[in-house]
């Protein structure tokens, strides 16, 4: 809209802003008691388009802020470099779609040792792009770790995820807060 | 010998063109120095990284540029003008060789993608119907199942709520369920949110095509929806 200077008189947002905003004024009650003993650990890709291209940390501070309440601060581990300074998973800018499949996983092996460094077992990705990167990443070099979407594990630590709501869970997390539930 | 290159005989039409587009361009100040290649996962892909081909820009090398797949590898992620000392605008130099390949040539995948999204509002081509019919469908499915959320209320084109929210299409296409747990975030929150449905996709594959004219009337139309039938002040998108 800046680019084409289409007058508007709305506001633009991402919901990281606003999940950031509804945890700190107390709107959304959310933890990390759930990770306390697993001790789970959790990295995440930055989007460019919240990160880097926005020219300043502020979103991606908010991302950090929320997911360090919802896993637990000792249980998140950040890529480095990372922010506004991050490397771009490869499924940007249409490369998922551009059929330069070989070019694109190549350019991805860079995210993917980032992630392998981190010792993460999930890959947090808020961008559905970055989501399929890096899922794609793994089976193709054969890592370890579970590609999830930030809602599901908000959710999860809110104990309120549904069954059918698990598809990127690992089994260590398949099934977590489903039993209780249904005895209570 | 080597004949030095006659400076003021290069013939640099291409560059000329798109630094007339791009006022903070900065093509001429590159110093070769390498920090944008140096930290760009694309380098190295079919034998090309930034530093190259922004010479080959100076150079005059037009055909070769076009010639060049790169600039479809490349994700426009910004890192190497962040990186440059000089702040040349690597990205949109990127972004207008991609507008310069012929439309029908530039790559398959992300042209349907662009045409379907002018076409029916989202890079899946799915009708609003069937956008609207799915979300219904889901809401009812948590709303049966889960107690916790009987009075869970998801809708679409409501005039007057506050935020509206445009999501990939491709959750609501093909992976429904992972719509549910963003919808019930929002419902703890009491947030006051809708749908949009008019070019309700959230991704913008017309971009990345460097289709201006797709991209502009895509923002057009849905701007004018939020602006004159849903009024909401805020519009949110969920990357």
């Amino acid at each position: 809209m800046r680019k084409y200077n289409i007058p508007h008189n709305f506001e633009f947002k991402s919901i990281i802003e606003l999940y950031a905003q509804w945890i700190k004024d107390g709107t959304l009650k959310i933890n990390s008691d759930w990770n306390k003993d697993l001790k789970i650990k959790f990295t995440v890709q930055d989007p460019c388009n919240i990160g880097r291209k926005i020219g300043t940390n502020r979103i991606v501070d908010d991302l950090r802020f929320v997911i360090k309440a919802v896993v637990g601060e000792e249980n998140f581990v950040d890529m480095v470099p990372n922010r506004s300074n991050n490397f771009c998973c490869g499924g940007g800018g249409g490369a998922l779609q551009a059929g330069h499949t070989d070019q694109r996983r190549a350019y991805g092996k860079v995210k993917f040792d980032q992630i392998i460094e981190t010792g993460a077992d999930y890959v947090i990705t808020p961008c559905h792009n970055c989501h399929a990167q890096i899922e794609d990443m793994c089976h193709h070099y054969g890592g370890k770790y579970y590609t999830v979407h930030l809602w599901t594990i908000m959710c999860l630590a809110m104990g309120i995820l549904g069954e059918n709501e698990r598809t990127y869970l690992g089994p260590d997390l398949a099934d977590f807060g489903l039993t209780e539930k249904e005895e209570s | 010998m080597a004949e030095p290159i006659k400076l003021d005989e290069l013939i640099c039409e291409f560059k000329e063109e798109i630094a007339e587009r791009i006022p903070d361009a900065n093509f001429d100040l590159c110093l070769t120095c390498g920090t944008c290649t140096g930290g760009c996962p694309a380098s190295e892909q079919y034998d090309m990284d930034p530093r190259k081909f922004l010479r080959m820009l100076l150079l005059g090398m037009d055909d070769e540029i076009l010639k060049s797949p790169w600039a479809w590898v490349c994700t426009m992620c910004g890192r190497c003008q962040s990186a440059c000392p000089m702040n040349i605008a690597i990205p949109k130099f990127i972004y207008n060789v991609r507008a310069s390949w012929p439309r029908d040539k530039r790559p398959k995948g992300i042209r349907g993608s662009c045409d379907q999204h002018i076409k029916s509002g989202n890079a899946m081509g799915v009708p609003k119907e069937d956008f609207v019919f799915t979300v219904d469908d889901v809401a009812q499915e948590i709303k049966d199942e889960q107690p916790e959320f009987e009075d869970l209320e998801i809708t679409t084109d409501r005039p007057g709520a506050y935020m509206a929210i445009n999501q990939n299409s491709r959750e609501p296409v093909t992976e429904p369920d992972e719509m549910s747990p963003l919808w019930k975030i929002l419902h703890k929150a009491g947030a006051d949110w809708t749908y949009p449905t008019v070019m309700w996709g959230g991704e913008n594959y017309c971009m990345f095509l460097a289709d201006d004219e797709g991209w502009r009337y895509i923002m057009e139309e849905f701007v004018h929806h939020i602006e004159h039938t849903l009024k909401s002040k805020v519009v949110v998108n969920t990357e």
